[in-house]
């Protein structure tokens, strides 16, 4: 498990909010989540928000893969 | 075979294919392989003609009704073989109590489109039945075209060879992404808007100047992938797709990432899979792209040399998998 | 897409999986317990991807899977009452019980219906007051804190024709179960959805008791083909841990607000898996403070339990010490249209996706 995908928040209204997934809209219980604000994004799954995803930690595993190209094999 | 007739059993997939040989094609005593309209040789002429039933729920849809998809569809069968579809009958069964005002926008609809398309109703039916009968309106057409010697082998594929490439005329799955989302049902909303159209002038176009067109076949119940292993049982070769290279509207790409569906078995109604010989692609593919319903088109793989008839998809990632026959419907699911 | 796209680069991938080659010294078995990534893998074709020397086998990740035939029965059985709508997720709608499936039943003229969400079922129930709508829930830890929010909601709003069928189930026991059974592992590529919820911390029993190595995964190609990676350098230099691959989602002690809905409507409970038998304290049950959703205590059912195909081997594909090609039905009389097992009807099942993958390699 589990099918989840990232989206971003497009507006919110009390605890659900409206996400986007490349323009497909759902909704989204935000129950699970804080300080969740429009522009972040969010794993949906089964109608619920579980996580927020980590735009600097996104951006490290990113940079990680690159500098793994050019380590030395273990 | 089951007691009772299932959803699946009308999805496209395997089990239609089973349900209609073991009910239909043999008592019916019809010429296999089943191709979208049968050709017909009668005093010097030969025709196209085919049939087809519409029951999308709900009738109305973005980007169209049940009655402009009854009008396209038939003439899109017809055209995909070859023919220059001329005339069209259509029946319709309507439940009791069915808004009159709903019945003539779907009647102006159909007008519309063949006119669009440059076809004739010119046969009908109408039967009313009590309410609870049917859900709310069916309309079956069936139409009729001419087809010409030299677009005989157009739709058994018969001139197929290894190297010829495949040409679909845009992005997958609007169509069923727009009526799944206009159901209402499930709690999501897109801007999809189906793809539904006539592609006779389109396709006519691709013909008049090409003439390596090998095979073309309209892409509807079941998918892409559904025509593919449709294909390569009656050519008996295989073929390989290019992930990278279909076609997905973003939207799409997103509600599939989400419910677990994949695109290559949904269904359209304006889109068209063309197998041209070697060194055609390139002038199908410039046809195709000045005009609105080809804007899109890609080439999205070839016929290979393969006696185990499989489809294989190369993933955008660089890895290869087998793209099945769906076996039934697509389930949105969590898991 | 973002966060999807980056890591569907094939330039990336292709990178990664030079360096998995240039790091293989010996073979590596390596078990995913994740439907989710059974799915990923075979969808991107990363089997072809990788030397001939990993193995990755499935074990007992897909929910729909691990559910018992009796749980099937029983909403079965439900489904035939009066006025009772039956509200699932799409996983179970062809899973096959003893004798039919929700389809079937579906196409006799049952109210079965596809939900995406715990909310919408609780939405039913809202609309249609009369009846008595019928949530089954399924999943792991990612997905029962979504239904203990409902259950929540129904009691504050004081919803009284909502109830819950459980199958909901947890993880880490499930895996302990597979490890004792003496499966043949060098490390397992962890779930990242249910580590999102519950913290990287809940598998690090897995090297410190068993030795064995753990990478909470991602699902997008770069995600497993790194985690693969980092299990390899695991195996190699002889230290097993616990890793986060998915960083962008999981942190060691994961989402405690998640955590709370859950442990407040949810205690353990031992569960039945299909082919392990019991596992204590795997699954989860509603407390006491929340009995009165439990349709079971509500609606007493009657079932005629029956065992599966006796040929059939998904318990044991379940616990990888079989694959599919070992099972005498497999192919045969077991495939996606006739599925006589979990393991096929399932999208993520084992035997569906091997079908599915077959003769590419």
């Amino acid at each position: 498990m589990c099918l989840s995908i990232p989206a971003r928040i497009v507006s919110i209204d009390g605890i659900m909010a409206e996400v986007s997934a490349g323009g497909a809209i759902f909704k989204a219980g935000l129950h699970m989540i804080e300080n969740a604000k429009v522009g972040d994004y969010i794993l949906l799954h089964a109608g619920f928000a579980i996580q927020k995803i980590s735009e600097m930690e996104a951006a490290e595993t990113i940079k990680l893969f690159e500098e793994m190209n050019n380590s030395l094999n273990e | 075979m089951n007691d009772f007739v299932s959803l699946n059993q009308g999805s496209g997939g395997k089990l239609t294919h089973e349900l209609i040989e073991k009910v239909f094609v043999k008592r019916f005593g019809m010429a296999e392989p089943l191709t979208d309209s049968a050709i017909l040789k009668d005093s010097g002429f030969t025709l196209a003609f085919t049939t087809d039933s519409y029951v999308v729920d709900p009738l109305f849809f973005p980007g169209g009704n049940i009655g402009k998809l009854a009008v396209c569809g038939t003439v899109n069968d017809l055209a995909v073989s070859g023919a220059d579809p001329r005339y069209i009958a259509a029946s319709f069964i309507i439940e009791e109590g069915f808004p009159m005002h709903d019945l003539v926008v779907i009647a102006e609809s159909m007008a519309e489109e063949a006119l669009r398309a440059g076809v004739k109703i010119v046969a009908g039916d109408t039967k009313v039945v009590d309410k609870g009968k049917c859900d709310k309106l069916f309309i079956t057409t069936s139409g009729t075209g001419i087809l010409k010697p030299d677009m005989e082998h157009i739709g058994t594929g018969k001139r197929i060879k290894p190297g010829d490439k495949l040409i679909i005329n845009g992005p997958l799955g609007n169509h069923a992404i727009a009526v799944l989302g206009a159901r209402n049902n499930l709690s999501f909303s897109t801007p999809v808007t189906s793809d539904c159209a006539s592609l006779n002038h389109l396709i006519h176009n691709v013909l008049d100047i090409c003439k390596e067109i090998r095979f073309m076949r309209d892409l509807t119940r079941g998918g892409l992938a559904t025509v593919l292993n449709e294909l390569a049982v009656m050519i008996g070769s295989g073929i390989t797709i290019d992930e990278a290279s279909v076609p997905v509207d973003d939207p799409v790409k997103g509600l599939c990432e989400m419910l677990g569906f994949d695109p290559l078995y949904l269904a359209n109604e304006g889109k068209v899979l063309i197998v041209a010989g070697t060194g055609e692609e390139t002038r199908v593919l410039d046809i195709l792209r000045s005009d609105p319903l080809g804007k899109y088109a890609e080439i999205i793989g070839e016929i290979i040399p393969d006696k185990k008839k499989l489809v294989v998809l190369n993933t955008s990632v660089g890895g290869k998998r087998i793209l099945d026959m769906p076996s039934g419907l697509q389930l949105p699911r969590i898991c | 897409m973002k966060y999807i796209d980056e890591y569907r680069n094939k330039d990336l991938v292709m990178k990664l999986t030079d360096l998995i080659n240039k790091s293989v010294r010996r073979d590596y078995t390596f078990m995913e317990v994740c439907g989710g990534h059974t799915a990923a893998i075979h969808r991107f074709g990363i089997p072809s991807l990788l030397p001939g020397n990993i193995k990755l086998i499935s074990g007992p990740g897909c929910p729909v899977c691990v559910t018992g035939t009796d749980f099937i029965d029983k909403a079965i059985a439900y489904s035939k009452m009066e006025d009772v709508i039956i509200t699932t997720f799409g996983d179970l709608i062809r899973v096959p019980g003893s004798a039919s499936s929700l389809e079937k039943e579906k196409a006799a003229g049952a109210d079965i219906r596809i939900v995406l969400s715990g909310l919408d079922a609780l939405e039913i129930a809202r609309i249609n007051s009369e009846k008595k709508v019928i949530f089954l829930g399924i999943g792991f830890e990612t997905t029962a804190p979504g239904t203990a929010v409902t259950i929540k909601l129904a009691e504050k709003d004081y919803i009284k024709n909502f109830f819950l069928l459980s199958a909901h189930k947890i993880m880490p026991p499930a895996m302990e179960a597979i490890i004792k059974e003496g499966v043949n592992l060098d490390g397992f590529i962890c779930p990242g959805h249910v580590a999102t919820i519950t913290g990287s911390a809940v598998f690090n029993f897995i090297p410190e008791k068993f030795n064995l190595g753990c990478v909470i995964t991602g699902f997008e190609p770069a995600d497993i083909l790194q985690s693969i990676l980092m299990l390899i350098r695991q195996v190699n230099r002889n230290t097993p841990k616990v890793e986060i691959q998915y960083s962008r989602a999981v942190t060691v002690n994961g989402n405690s607000i998640a955590q709370r809905h859950l442990s407040e409507v949810f205690e353990p409970c031992n569960a039945q898996w299909r082919g392990f038998g019991v596992i204590p304290s795997s699954g989860l049950m509603l407390r006491k403070d929340f009995e009165r959703f439990n349709v079971e205590n509500n609606i007493p059912v009657r079932i005629n339990f029956q065992e599966d195909n006796e040929l059939c081997i998904c318990g044991e594909i379940l616990r990888g010490l079989k694959t599919p090609d070992d099972c005498p039905l497999f192919a045969d009389i077991c495939f996606p249209e006739n599925p006589l097992g979990a393991c096929m009807v399932s999208n993520e099942g084992s035997c569906n996706t091997y079908y599915k993958y077959r003769l590419t390699k």
